[in-house]
């Protein structure tokens, strides 16, 4: 287990408290890494922290002086990694099955605010396209299919309200929104399925056990919430049905 | 972190401030001009075209100890004076509130509305002086201007920036315990009850829709609180109803302020821990300072006022003690510089430094870096 704390990295006296730190374990098909990412750039390491086999500086070039500079959002898909960046663009990082020869493969484009989450999920069988969604501050969501190069599939329009959370599930994309809402939409076509008032403050995390399709999620309310997924075996659309 | 939090903390701290002073003044039954003379002339110092200037410049947030010595600065700026005990005090009191506000916010736009409520309440005090009144709003429009366009997720950059600002502080505020909003351990209770924020719904309700966006199924199920609707949305206009109550004057009851400074958690004193290396911040923060004071136009008073002490206490006994028993971990020391060692003299800075008022003799010291440790020593 890994914990990161707002404190950035343990140097005496200099409270760089580092926003948008995030972890996460990156599951590869050959091996496991660590990635951090923070305002200055991506850190990657070996799955037991002993050796950075990586670090990316993020460019800031056209950020303006009001901007914060900071990348956000982890996910691996296949032997890829990508994440999210303040610009909106998703890096996408090609990783061998061993060693530190790593190497930018792609920048995606679709989001013009920062990235907040990205969620992956293995290819549901052949004619399953969509395996990764990515989410922004204006609560954009970005379905792609993953692959030598990246392809945009769906685009799912937010209005302005944040999406600090994304999962995906079964080709059903949960997304949480900073108005408290959770919805569930088709990953292929983006079309609403659900949509819970689930709870009455921003929407912090959402977390998925995949094989069970449960659905936990955790707001500025104080409350954590467990969904029960299905698909409805007539119409072969996502339902949701409150657990806690 | 954001780089536009900085006018927001600012205001919303020297508003507090402005509470807090106006109710010891009145509690102090100190004459009417006299209180009216401090707060105007605090208000005016606040609000000063050139100290907004470059508060409003995008810049990250310095630390408590360095924003603590503007505030220092700030509170000193009239007739008044305040001893080292009951500085730390009001600074606990204002970081307490302002804390308690923005954890509050039921959407990160509202802090906004914080804000407002603090500059409402400004304008109240200034009622005679059209001068001041004319730079509350100017920065009113200011605000306006960088903030009104904002998109929420910025906001919420900029709230999470605040809370980090705020975070392991856990002073204990008797108004916070009697009103039940904040724990005998220091944090703060976070309701389950009430308006849901704006733009928000009532949390309970599940609907499920077909490809043609035609609801077909819904389902309710127990939230846990007890929200209703939000019943209107606070004005972001320069007049108009906030809606939201923080950020209005809490002490315009007469109730005493004490903080419990004594049994501060544990974690607190194994996280601060002094460190002698010098802070490479520090730089930096003197800059900040250097530039932000040099905004500040200090009025000298004129004429034969005299000044007199303003106690956050109800006693001096009691001012004495809480000096001598705040803890470690909460003193306000001043920043850790190696001044002699610093190789780049700041001319600037001495010379700002030279503009400022001094009480007692100018002291005789070799190097321009010695003249700013000691004045920070004497705050």
């Amino acid at each position: 287990m890994v914990a990161a704390d707002s404190q950035g990295r343990r140097i005496p006296r200099v409270r760089q408290a580092t926003l948008g730190l995030r972890v996460h374990w990156c599951v590869l098909p050959f091996r496991v890494l660590l990635v951090l990412t923070s305002h200055r750039g991506i850190q990657m390491y070996e799955s037991d922290g002993s050796v950075m086999v990586y670090w990316h500086a993020l460019d800031s070039g056209d950020a303006s002086p009001v901007q914060a500079v900071f990348a956000r959002g982890i996910a691996s898909s296949g032997h890829f990694i990508c994440v999210g960046t303040w610009s909106g663009r998703v890096l996408v990082f090609d990783i061998p099955a061993k060693g530190p020869n790593i190497v930018l493969s792609e920048e995606l484009a679709g989001h013009q605010t920062s990235v907040t989450d990205i969620a992956t999920e293995p290819a549901q069988g052949q004619d399953c396209v969509a395996d990764m969604v990515t989410a922004d501050d204006s609560g954009l969501l970005c379905v792609w299919r993953s692959g030598p190069e990246f392809k945009l599939m769906t685009q799912i329009p937010g209005f302005g309200v944040p999406c600090p959370s994304v999962q995906l599930w079964h080709g059903a994309v949960a997304a949480g929104y900073g108005d408290g809402q959770v919805r569930l939409y088709e990953a292929s076509t983006g079309t609403l399925h659900v949509q819970i008032s689930a709870h009455a403050r921003a929407i912090c995390a959402l977390d998925l056990a995949p094989e069970v399709g449960k659905l936990l999620s955790a707001a500025e309310d104080t409350f954590v919430h467990i969904w029960k997924l299905s698909r409805s075996p007539e119409s072969g659309h996502t339902e949701a049905a409150p657990l806690l | 972190m954001s780089v536009r939090t900085l006018p927001l903390l600012f205001l919303n701290l020297g508003g507090e401030m402005l509470y807090i002073l106006d109710q010891r003044l009145r509690a102090q039954n100190i004459p009417g001009d006299k209180a009216r003379k401090v707060l105007n002339d605090i208000i005016s110092t606040m609000f000063n075209r050139k100290f907004m200037e470059e508060l409003f410049k995008p810049q990250e947030l310095y630390s408590k100890k360095a924003l603590r010595t503007v505030y220092d600065r700030l509170a000193h700026a009239s007739i008044m004076r305040l001893n080292q005990a009951s500085m730390d005090k009001l600074y606990d009191l204002m970081t307490m509130a302002f804390k308690y506000q923005v954890l509050l916010c039921p959407r990160p736009k509202d802090v906004l509305l914080v804000t407002f409520n603090h500059l409402d309440a400004i304008k109240g005090f200034i009622q005679d002086s059209p001068a001041i009144q004319h730079q509350v709003e100017e920065t009113f429009r200011q605000l306006t201007e960088v903030y009104g366009g904002l998109p929420a997720g910025e906001f919420q950059l900029i709230r999470q920036t605040l809370l980090i600002f705020f975070q392991d502080l856990h002073i204990r505020v008797s108004i916070f315990l009697k009103d039940k909003v904040q724990n005998s351990n220091g944090r703060f209770v976070l309701p389950v009850s009430g308006p849901v924020p704006w733009g928000t719904e009532v949390p309970g309700l599940i609907r499920m829709f077909n490809d043609k966006g035609k609801e077909v199924k819904k389902v309710e199920f127990k939230h846990g609180g007890h929200y209703v609707t939000a019943p209107k949305e606070g004005s972001f206009e320069l007049y108009g109803d906030r809606v939201l109550k923080l950020g209005t004057n809490m002490y315009s009851m007469n109730r005493p302020v004490e903080t419990h400074t004594s049994g501060a958690s544990k974690s607190l004193a194994s996280r601060t821990q002094e460190s002698i290396a010098p802070n490479p911040l520090a730089k930096e923060e003197l800059n900040f300072l250097a530039r932000l004071m040099g905004g500040m136009e200090i009025k000298k008073p004129s004429g034969p006022e005299p000044g007199f002490r303003l106690n956050l206490f109800t006693t001096d006994e009691e001012e004495e003690q809480a000096a001598l028993t705040r803890p470690e971990e909460l003193s306000y020391e001043v920043i850790n510089i190696q001044a002699t060692q610093d190789q780049q003299r700041n001319e600037e800075l001495a010379r700002i430094m030279g503009e400022f008022e001094v009480t007692d003799q100018p002291r005789q010291s070799a190097s321009k870096g010695d003249d700013l440790l000691a004045m920070m020593d004497e705050l």
